[in-house]
């Protein structure tokens, strides 16, 4: 009898049931591999420590710190003392935890140091048809690899540092297939955010995507990770890719990509992931890229997006509509072309890859920034950064009177101190535009690099494609 | 895990939708190493001005929000990080119970691994809900329900497993633990 055709998500599901789901328990999911960072295993550690268990995987296990660490050279390599206390003292507990239970570090001046969701792939920790997660949401960017990865609480951490299982419901499966070409001056963060835009926030919730369709495939890697790492912003758990010879060029060769016998078995595993013919899916939506435009978002959450030569939508009688409005200090049925700004962001896991800075600087280079606009470019891993630095891509940056900074989440969360100021406007190519998550009072406008480096010339928010 | 098997207190309204983490818990409170004390920031940028002085407008700091147990909230509540932190901060200032018509998936999950009920109901139930602050609700984990002031029932999904951990207060980690022989099997055969 014929097998039933699986998805990409449900092959690599049952591969790691340890035992089943019922109607009584979840199933106990293998994980394999767990990434940690600084602000969400403390806890995880402690609650270990109080009942004397060891990490049952440490070589399953890799931490790094990312989140509140300093972005500043002098305070990463020049010893200069982290300003924020706290942050140093998250800082020194991961490297005593990480020393302690016997997880291998990437610390704060380690040369493969960064966003722990840029680093796995650029390592080639991140393979197809593995089960990744990291106490942090974004953790669905490694699923453009065609992984299982998402992210989970601190207790679910410490579960898996325990046990290396997690006790997990199956979720329900939503494809969203995109087909056609997309048009010049339009990114894979456009397509992510006209995706948000059309699911809303919520609008994946319960669900694993599979981003499918011509428009997928063509994609690049780092292209792939944008799209997969915003799921998390339409309420999905996951976003998955399948694996194609695209993703098996990216990671032929990494430092810990399989090799020589090992790479061939594991190719031809990977060739077996793609979803059946026929496989069926819960939900399905198609998204046509030739109409996705340059998108820009608006209001408070990462659904409230347009087109960047619309007007902000008018909702007479939404009082959470009209609340996101007043925050953001905006009006309804006006264009948002040409709003000034004051800062702007090139970072974040969502776009602070070579790719993202390449396009960056090529609108920046010859130019300067608009006068009196702060413009942070913040790589995505230290060797992102000494990769652009190879390219001469810092000077384009540091000559057009931005700052260069170590790598980290930087501003897109502002908890080591590098924030957006009250009041003040943000062009963002990171994933969240919540009220306050890039300093209190913050006002964010979520963009791709393209965008936020033509906004940077002109300190207005603008039109690539206009820029000539 | 404490048990927790029913629960009677008036409710807190904050009517908005996608009421996400970052709200909940501002990120620049995130460089705690434990647990505790994350109540007094919880709606830190909502309840405070700029100062640090009290909103008075703001719900919860209204006199009537005192004691409340159950904070009732509009649609897709816990959206955004997955900061386990804001359970702690929602526990920790008190509650006990959440009430939307729908959730985020990991704030869902991290509410319950701390012993903070998600009740999911249907929108005429919200609505109504919202209209009325205060209103004194008593909800029992055993049946599923909660009952409103006019003795009215309400039925809310509860996934199984979670309600046993609730209702028995069984430790999750000592659940996990006891399947290491199907782990080392599991592993065995990977």
């Amino acid at each position: 009898m014929a097998r039933t055709p699986q998805t990409l998500f449900e092959k690599v599901w049952q591969r790691h049931e340890v035992c089943a789901e019922s109607a009584a328990t979840p199933a106990v999911l293998y994980i394999d591999l767990h990434l940690v960072h600084e602000v969400t295993s403390p806890q995880a550690f402690a609650l270990l420590s109080k009942r004397g268990l060891p990490v049952r995987r440490p070589e399953r296990t890799l931490a790094t710190m990312d989140h509140s660490t300093p972005t500043t050279t002098a305070q990463v390599f020049g010893g200069a003392p982290i300003t924020i206390d706290a942050a140093a003292r998250q800082v020194r507990e991961l490297e005593e935890n990480c020393a302690r239970f016997g997880v291998e570090l990437l610390g704060l001046r380690h040369g493969q140091r960064g966003i722990v969701h840029v680093i796995g792939p650029e390592l080639g920790l991140t393979q197809p048809g593995k089960t990744i997660v990291c106490g942090d949401s974004h953790t669905s960017t490694h699923g453009a690899l065609g992984a299982l990865a998402f992210g989970i609480g601190s207790t679910e951490v410490a579960h898996v540092l325990a046990t290396q299982c997690l006790l997990q419901r199956k979720p329900r499966t939503l494809a969203v297939k995109v087909e056609g070409t997309l048009a010049a001056g339009v990114s894979a963060k456009d397509l992510i955010l006209a995706i948000i835009g059309r699911l809303g926030v919520s609008g994946g919730t319960g669900h694993v995507i599979e981003y499918r369709g011509d428009t997928i495939a063509a994609l690049g890697m780092e292209e792939r990770m944008t799209v997969c790492n915003m799921s998390i912003e339409a309420g999905a758990r996951a976003g998955m890719i399948a694996p194609d010879e695209t993703t098996f060029a990216y990671l032929r060769g990494r430092p810990r990509a399989p090799t020589a016998e090992a790479w061939e078995r594991a190719l031809e595993e990977w060739r077996q992931l793609p979803g059946d013919p026929g496989a069926r899916f819960d939900r399905e939506i198609d998204i046509e890229a030739g109409a996705v435009e340059p998108m820009i978002t608006y209001g408070t959450n990462p659904g409230m997006v347009m087109p960047i030569g619309g007007h902000i939508p008018q909702r007479p009688g939404d009082p959470a509509f009209a609340r996101a409005l007043e925050y953001m200090g905006l009006n309804a049925g006006e264009p948002i072309k040409d709003q000034p700004v004051n800062v702007v962001f090139i970072g974040s896991c969502t776009n602070a890859r070579l790719s993202d800075l390449r396009t960056a600087a090529a609108v920046l280079r010859g130019r300067r920034i608009a006068r009196g606009l702060t413009m942070l470019v913040v790589p995505g891993s230290q060797q992102v950064k000494r990769a652009a630095e190879a390219e001469g891509l810092d000077r384009v940056f540091l000559d057009a009177g931005a700052e260069w900074r170590e790598s980290g989440c930087s501003m897109c969360l502002g908890m080591n101190g590098d924030v957006v100021g009250r009041g003040q406007y943000a062009i963002s190519t990171s994933n969240r535009n919540f009220e306050g998550r890039q300093g209190a009072g913050a006002r964010t406008l979520l963009a791709s690099p393209l965008t936020a480096a033509a906004s940077a010339v002109r300190g207005r928010v603008t039109d690539p494609r206009e820029l000539t | 895990m404490e048990r927790f098997t029913t629960l009677t207190s008036r409710t807190v309204v904050l009517p908005a939708a996608n009421i996400d983490t970052d709200q909940i818990i501002p990120a620049r409170f995130l460089t705690t190493t434990t647990r505790a004390g994350l109540g007094k920031r919880l709606f830190a940028d909502w309840r405070y001005d700029e100062h640090g002085v009290p909103r008075a407008q703001f719900a919860l700091n209204q006199p009537a929000a005192a004691g409340c147990r159950i904070l009732v909230a509009g649609r897709n509540f816990g959206c955004g990080s997955s900061r386990e932190h804001a359970a702690w901060a929602l526990i920790d200032h008190g509650f006990r119970a959440v009430i939307s018509t729908e959730f985020a998936d990991i704030f869902a999950n991290n509410a319950l691994k701390n012993g903070l009920l998600p009740v999911i109901v249907e929108e005429a139930t919200a609505a109504w809900l919202i209209a009325h602050p205060g209103a004194a609700l008593a909800i029992d984990v055993a049946r599923r329900t909660f009952a409103l002031p006019d003795g009215t029932t309400v039925s809310f999904p509860l996934e199984a497993f979670a309600r046993h951990r609730l209702l028995e207060g069984v430790d999750e980690l000592g659940f996990l633990l006891a399947h290491a022989s199907q782990i080392d099997a599991y592993e065995r055969r990977a």
